[in-house]
């Protein structure tokens, strides 16, 4: 990454071209919400390049429409990149190229191109190692919290409400500390958002919770019973999970969207995000379409790279799911072990309260004790079990799924300009066909057309590499992730067994001079 | 299963504390132990100086019909009406284990080989204890009656012990054991008859307190082995389901390139030390505490079977009293109905008399077996938690 600190010459290799004009334009877009306009020209090309995953923001497709249209400005202009409107007066009356797919309504562009002239001093003025540490995670200063569940409403209409508090010095933000009331539909938009924009693009975006019907219908019934609170607690501590990934990603944490979902107070309903919804169909029609379309992609991939990771992923994600039903068995059986002994304990109490010898009635009593705690032990280390491990596992299986949507994505990309690229050839054969015709006003049509395709199939092609280059980097940042999660949760779990093992010297420990004491 | 000796090494049956101190005139154990297809077949040694025996020291091959006849023999004489008689050895049972062992190798093509040596070192490891322990209860029967003073001496017994010849005992059919159900439910019919009856009241306060401590004694300690089997289960099931979240632990490790490799090979590594403490764990609990239980559940069902023929004695004594009171207001029979009760009464009074002794060994038994088994139990589980509680640096 260090080669791409310096801004290279304009009209040099495309990718890194493209990459730098890229990052003047997060610059630009990431002082929209921020800053208040002060204007002052914005530095010309001496502005350091940034990292795309730094501080890249805002809505891909867009950007790249924008770059699209200055690269070819840029080709014969001079090094000295004029921010200032003049120049980018074109790119507005320019229309996205039809190969991307706009999620972004062009009203974001608008309010974009208005603060062009605005200086960006926090961000611009910063260095950037200190951006890229920020990234990294070393100064990377938010905390994210999900609690307090509630119950809002009655019978089926009820819904549980759950307290989403941030803690950050992060200055893209209004306030240090704040917290908003959100419901689980809620975050099942914010993540249907997320993924519109980011997904199709190369980034990795984490997952949300998986909805479950049985789970919700007992909690909105009303049932009070353990296994509602339980029920409730999982997806409380999964929905905490899921918005501490997202907000570790730089790219998202810079998003609107997220930043709305974690500050204002009121959020319009998602309705699309019910199951049943007709949102939701076509979400599962959608997806077995995607599958089915996977499977006649043949891609020649030029890029060994990628072939090796997915195969990686793919074998990381069969043993995860091994693993992850192993485990949840294993929570099971603790369980089970735990209700045993509780059991076993009350039944050597009352045997101790048979007992007419009394030395040995007390020492049943305490072995009934002893049990007691050992039962409380296995709850305590079932709860581990699963809320360290178990989910650990699952929620990686769900990273791995979207890992490999966004390697699909590429794949769609290819064959987005391979068609590109074929549907040239044929208008280019109909040229031909056209000049031996000899009929002037096709040819005429024919040369529009063959204009037409030649940009997307350039298009296509950049938007390949580009998808490519951030598949890259995010998988990077995604491993590095990985490890450190695994890491940190072996770690703990391994310590919440070995702790167990001790707490039990202890029980075992204060049991034997009482059996020793039966005379 | 062909030719599993377990007799040679666990001499002790460790769940029951025989008191063999003092007597060394008849000694009896269980040598050498086959198990052919469904049939085990015990050696049983014996070396004593008594006259009754031809040799000092021989041995025969018995079968667990025989321990069973042998049981019943005692159980129906009159003579030991005043005793408890041990109660018999359970049937060996490998039904369970054998199953087990024939779905693994059925195979599961889903698992390593690793994971299939491990489960199929388990299931063979339990098909050993459960041989261990079938022994230890068939010697524990034997010894037992071995060490009674009054028991040992009876004829079956010597028969047992030393007739080299197949005993020609069948295992009961059909009819003999229903016959044996029904037996049983009307003895407690009986026993809440006679115990209703008006009239016979329980003069003696140590019987009356016996009867309500046993009875009640005896629930819960079915109970607690219960439950003590299924805490040893669910132990087990833990023990198991280690085995393939190591093995998957360990391929995991063994793909990663990064510092995770450490990671997920050590948590690997102590599953597969957790998954061994598991498993002596359960059988630990398995000896010292549901071995313990069941065995002082069929012992207090003996006491309490004792306590139903003092019972049964003490309702015939009542009957011949009032016999005796018709036939002399009558006069008829009145010598024989003299006779009959002065019989009754002697027989109430012995076998109160010995039941009194029987009831107190018992408890003394009891106590001395249970602290023993706490004591090893609390000792193995610290022996087991100390070896899965040191951990070294890892990560």
């Amino acid at each position: 990454m260090a080669a791409e600190r310096e801004p290279p010459p304009l009209g040099d290799a495309k990718p890194t071209d493209f990459e730098e004009l890229e990052d003047g334009e997060d610059l630009f877009t990431s002082t929209v919400s921020t800053l208040e306009s002060s204007p002052s020209s914005p530095e010309p090309a001496s502005l350091p390049a940034e990292d795309v995953s730094t501080n890249s923001n805002g809505p891909k497709p867009a950007e790249v429409v924008l770059d699209d249209d200055r690269e070819d400005l840029f080709a014969e202009a001079t090094e000295e990149v004029s921010l200032d409107s003049p120049e980018r007066e074109p790119i507005l009356s320019s229309e996205p190229s039809p190969a991307v797919t706009p999620v972004t309504p062009t009203t974001l562009i608008a309010p974009r191109i208005e603060s062009k002239s605005m200086s960006a001093p926090v961000i611009f003025d910063r260095s950037r190692e200190e951006i890229e540490e920020e990234a990294n995670g070393d100064v990377f200063d938010i905390e994210i919290g999900v609690s307090d569940p509630e119950k809002v409403g009655d019978g089926m209409n009820a819904y549980m409400a759950y307290r989403v508090t941030t803690k950050t010095s992060l200055s893209m933000f209004s306030k240090s500390e704040f917290s908003v009331k959100r419901r689980f539909s809620d975050f099942l938009g914010l993540h249907s958002k997320l993924a519109s924009k980011y997904l199709h693009v190369g980034y990795i975006v984490p997952p949300a919770p998986e909805k479950s019907i049985v789970g919700m219908t007992k909690v909105k019934v009303g049932k009070e019973d353990s296994s509602s609170t339980e029920f409730v607690e999982k997806r409380r501590a999964a929905l905490e999970r899921y918005l501490q990934r997202t907000v570790k990603h730089p790219t998202l944490l810079q998003d609107p969207d997220l930043r709305q979902f974690l500050e204002s107070s009121e959020l319009p309903r998602a309705v699309n995000t019910q199951a049943l919804s007709g949102a939701g169909i076509l979400r599962m029609v959608n997806k077995a379409a995607d599958a089915v379309n996977k499977m006649t992609i043949k891609m020649n991939e030029s890029d060994a790279w990628f072939e090796e990771k997915q195969q990686q992923f793919e074998n990381l994600d069969q043993q995860l799911r091994k693993l992850h039903a192993s485990v949840e068995a294993l929570v099971c059986h603790r369980k089970e072990l735990s209700a045993n002994t509780a059991a076993f304990a009350k039944s050597a109490a009352m045997l101790g309260n048979s007992e007419d010898h009394t030395a040995l009635s007390r020492a049943l009593s305490q072995l009934a004790e002893v049990e007691e705690k050992i039962d409380q032990l296995h709850q305590e280390q079932a709860f581990a079990d699963f809320y360290m491990f178990s989910e650990l596992l699952s929620d990686y299986i769900r990273l791995i799924a979207a890992v490999k949507g966004v390697f699909d994505h590429r794949m769609k990309c290819w064959q987005k300009w391979e068609d590109a690229q074929i549907t040239l050839l044929k208008k280019r054969e109909t040229e031909a066909k056209m000049m031996v015709a000899n009929k002037p006003d096709k040819i005429q049509q024919a040369k529009n057309e063959i204009r037409e395709w030649e940009a997307k199939v350039q298009q296509g092609e950049r938007d390949f590499e580009q998808i490519s280059k951030t598949i890259r980097k995010e998988v990077g940042r995604f491993e590095k992730e990985r490890v450190k999660d695994f890491k940190t949760v072996i770690i703990k779990y391994l310590e919440s067994l070995v702790q167990t093992q001790q707490q039990l010297i202890k029980y075992w420990e204060a049991f034997l001079p009482e059996a020793k004491a039966i005379a | 299963m062909e030719g599993r000796q377990a007799g040679k090494e666990s001499k002790q049956p460790s769940s029951v504390s025989v008191d063999l101190q003092g007597d060394s005139s008849l000694q009896v154990e269980i040598s050498d132990a086959v198990s052919e297809r469904d049939k085990v077949k015990f050696t049983v040694q014996t070396k004593s100086c008594l006259p009754h025996f031809t040799q000092l020291e021989f041995s025969v091959v018995r079968q667990h019909e025989e321990f069973i006849w042998l049981h019943d023999a005692y159980v129906e004489n009159e003579e030991y009406a005043g005793l408890i008689i041990p109660p018999a050895p359970p049937r060996p049972d490998f039904e369970a284990s054998r199953e087990k062992l024939q779905k693994l190798g059925e195979g599961d093509s889903s698992i390593t080989r690793e994971e299939f040596a491990k489960m199929k070192q388990e299931l063979e490891a339990e098909y050993l204890a459960i041989f261990k322990k079938t022994v230890a209860m068939h010697e524990v029967f034997l010894q037992r009656l071995a060490a009674h003073p009054t028991l040992r001496r009876d004829h079956n017994f010597f028969v047992f012990l030393e007739y080299g010849q197949d005993l020609s005992v069948r295992g009961k059919n059909r009819k003999e054991l229903l016959g044996g159900y029904l037996r049983n439910i009307v003895k407690s019919a009986d026993e809440a008859l006679i115990t209703r009856m008006s009239g016979l009241k329980e003069v003696d306060d140590f019987f009356e307190h016996e009867r309500t401590f046993l009875l009640e004694y005896h629930t819960r300690i079915r109970d607690a082995c219960l439950r003590a089997d299924r805490v040893m289960y669910s132990h087990k099931c833990l023990a198991d389901d280690y085995i393939p979240i190591s093995a998957a632990l360990n391929s995991l490790g063994v793909q990663e390139v990064n510092q995770l490799k450490m990671s997920f090979l050590k948590l690997a590594e102590f599953f597969e030390r957790l998954r061994k403490l598991e498993g002596r764990v359960a059988s630990d609990e398995d000896l010292k505490l549901s071995d313990m239980l069941r065995y002082y559940m069929r012992d207090s069902q003996a006491a309490k079977d004792l306590l139903y023929r003092r019972l049964r004695a003490l309702a015939d004594y009542e009957n011949a009293n009032k016999a005796l009171d018709k036939a002399r207001t009558r006069n008829r029979e009145v010598r024989t109905a003299e006779s009959h009760q002065q019989q009754c009464c002697q027989r109430f009074e012995r076998l109160s008399d010995s039941a009194k002794q029987e009831l107190m060994d018992f408890k003394s038994r009891r106590v001395i077996s249970f602290r023993k088994n706490l004591i090893e139990l609390a000792e193995l589980e610290l022996k087991h938690a100390k070896g899965g509680g040191t951990q070294d640096t890892w990560v």
